[in-house]
């Protein structure tokens, strides 16, 4: 392989590996942005996201590689389902874990949200096991480059690049639009940037941190499936490595700030796939902290992040 | 229209309202004066919600408000101007305007209120696609009050709207605030600048270290010792 090749497909490889990134890290940024809580538990939302993906093609009986119309019926199908099944957890833990700590010292709810992270992962543990789980090669992988469009390439782009990116993107934009278009994705703007005013509004922030939490698991969830579904693994703890790297990329892009989050998971993605490359897997993590380390020193607020904080 | 019944309010250990009572009928304009931590604020932040009062009522129309969570205070006919005015920053001119509107019922009346707002306030007009945070502090002031009335409130607070604004634009300020009154919204007001709120309002009330000292009509403060010597400045042959 040529090393300009080399680059281009380790690329995309980052583009997909930011791409779930970027969808867990604007969880992290919007609960963050809403009540001011890392919420530790969601990466194991995510890793939750794929256990229930996994038992949902189990019980549909769908271990095989799906053709052009399970596809359509049965993709779709598991991914609303696993999204409102770890939307629900989200809340629900908002509910049980944080919200009777809301005025609570901020060091509080944060030492809960460890624990709920244990509880989690420790119920994966005893649900599916110690080992590493397969998940099923469900979807169809071939090459497009050269078993579609015939090129003599050493690159590839797989049909599950296409589907990482393809689920990934429009949850993206699909979520840009709503905070920025919609009238309930304004009341939940107007909620973060300044609670009490927004209650001064008429809105109900209960409300408001409710849906905010339910979109942000909803959307870990989408991701557990689709890294699933692409990587063919999943285990209990994956999802302590996957929330640190995409609270990396929130805090990267600047904690609360949505698109800061989905530039952040690129960034961390790229980062990543070309430090696995070039540097060694084992010096990764090694490499994306110091380049936040470095990011926080000389931008403390992040790349998209703004200076002053508004909250008053 | 408003009653507050013997409110006591407190920021933990700190006793803010020590029992103030006060009213305001409809139609009117009624100012709430005192010094800064008298609590002025602390009195406009019980009645909307924000702070619990741990005794007393407050009746709007009859109907207790002291036990509602804020969205539904403002739900029942009470909006606000706060204290600093509180833009949302990151947002435009006119999504502030159309969050002051979340509450409605009557979502058909909106975009005749949207119009007399920016009547009240054209400056506001011409910078709609702004974002909040990049106006000046007088256009932030009109921005506030101009989110308050999007609520199309039975009572409007406006908390210190004078606050670090140039000679002229108080005038104007005050002057918009008396024609909000004419349109037929209920005002209570808190202000730093007695002179100027007495001068527009039917009555007032002087609030000293969490409780009321002092209540009578706008003019008969204006000519009161207490409020020439503390709160005018005046000195005394």
């Amino acid at each position: 392989m040529h090393w300009s090749e080399l680059i281009i497909q380790q690329t995309i490889n980052g583009l997909t590996r930011g791409a779930i990134f970027a969808c867990i890290a604007l969880g992290y940024t919007m609960v963050y942005g809403i009540i001011e809580l890392i919420n530790f538990a969601h990466g194991d939302i995510f890793m939750l996201g794929l256990m229930v993906s996994l038992t949902l093609f189990a019980a549909l009986g769908l271990a095989h590689t799906l053709g052009p119309w399970e596809l359509l019926i049965f993709m779709p199908l598991i991914l609303v389902l696993t999204m409102l099944i770890t939307g629900f957890l989200n809340l629900a833990v908002d509910r049980i874990a944080y919200r009777p700590l809301r005025r609570a010292p901020r060091l509080v709810p944060l030492i809960s949200a460890i624990g709920v992270s244990f509880m989690l992962e420790n119920l994966a543990l005893v649900w599916k096991g110690p080992y590493v789980l397969s998940y099923p090669d469900v979807f169809p992988s071939f090459d497009i480059l050269r078993d579609v469009f015939h090129l003599e390439s050493e690159i590839y782009v797989t049909s599950k690049d296409l589907l990482v990116i393809g689920v990934t993107i429009p949850l993206i934009f699909g979520l840009h639009f709503f905070v920025t278009r919609t009238f309930w994705g304004k009341a939940m703007r107007a909620t973060a940037q300044d609670p009490e005013t927004a209650a001064a509004m008429g809105i109900d922030v209960e409300r408001m941190i409710m849906l905010t939490c339910f979109i942000g698991g909803a959307l870990a969830g989408a991701a557990g499936m689709v890294h699933g579904l692409y990587y063919n693994i999943g285990q209990w703890w994956m999802g302590y490595q996957a929330g640190l790297r995409a609270f990396t990329a929130a805090v990267l892009g600047g904690i609360g700030n949505m698109p800061g989050a989905a530039l952040g998971g690129f960034v961390i993605g790229f980062l990543s796939t070309w430090s696995d490359q070039y540097i060694s897997a084992r010096w990764t993590n090694a490499v994306v902290f110091s380049i936040l380390i470095l990011v926080l020193v000389f931008r403390p607020h992040g790349l998209l992040g703004e200076p002053a904080p508004e909250k008053h | 229209m408003l009653e507050v019944l013997d409110v006591h309010t407190s920021y933990g250990k700190i006793r803010a309202l020590k029992g103030i009572s006060l009213k305001v009928e409809r139609g009117e304009i009624v100012t709430l004066i005192g010094s800064n931590g008298a609590g002025k604020t602390t009195a406009l932040k019980t009645i909307i919600g924000t702070l619990k009062p741990h005794r007393g009522e407050i009746r709007l129309d009859g109907n207790r408000i002291d036990r509602l969570s804020t969205d539904k205070v403002v739900r029942m006919g009470i909006a606000q101007s706060p204290e600093g005015r509180r833009i949302f920053a990151r947002m435009s001119v006119l999504e502030n305007l159309e969050l002051g509107a979340f509450a409605r019922a009557d979502k058909h009346n909106v975009a005749a209120d949207m119009g007399r707002v920016l009547a009240l306030f054209p400056r506001l007009g011409e910078r709609l696609q702004q974002k909040g945070g990049t106006l000046s502090g007088g256009e932030q002031q009109m921005l506030a009050m101009g989110r308050a009335l999007m609520a199309n409130p039975k009572l409007l607070l406006l908390d210190e709207p004078s606050m670090g604004l140039s000679p002229i634009l108080v005038e104007t300020i005050f002057e918009t605030i008396r024609n909000i009154r004419q349109q037929g919204t209920t005002i209570l007001l808190v202000e730093q600048n007695a002179r100027m709120a007495l001068r527009i309002s039917d009555r007032g009330y002087v609030i000293q270290a969490g409780y009321i000292v002092l209540h009578d009509r706008a003019d008969d403060l204006l000519r009161s010792d207490l409020v020439r010597k503390s709160y005018l400045g005046e000195k005394f042959a």
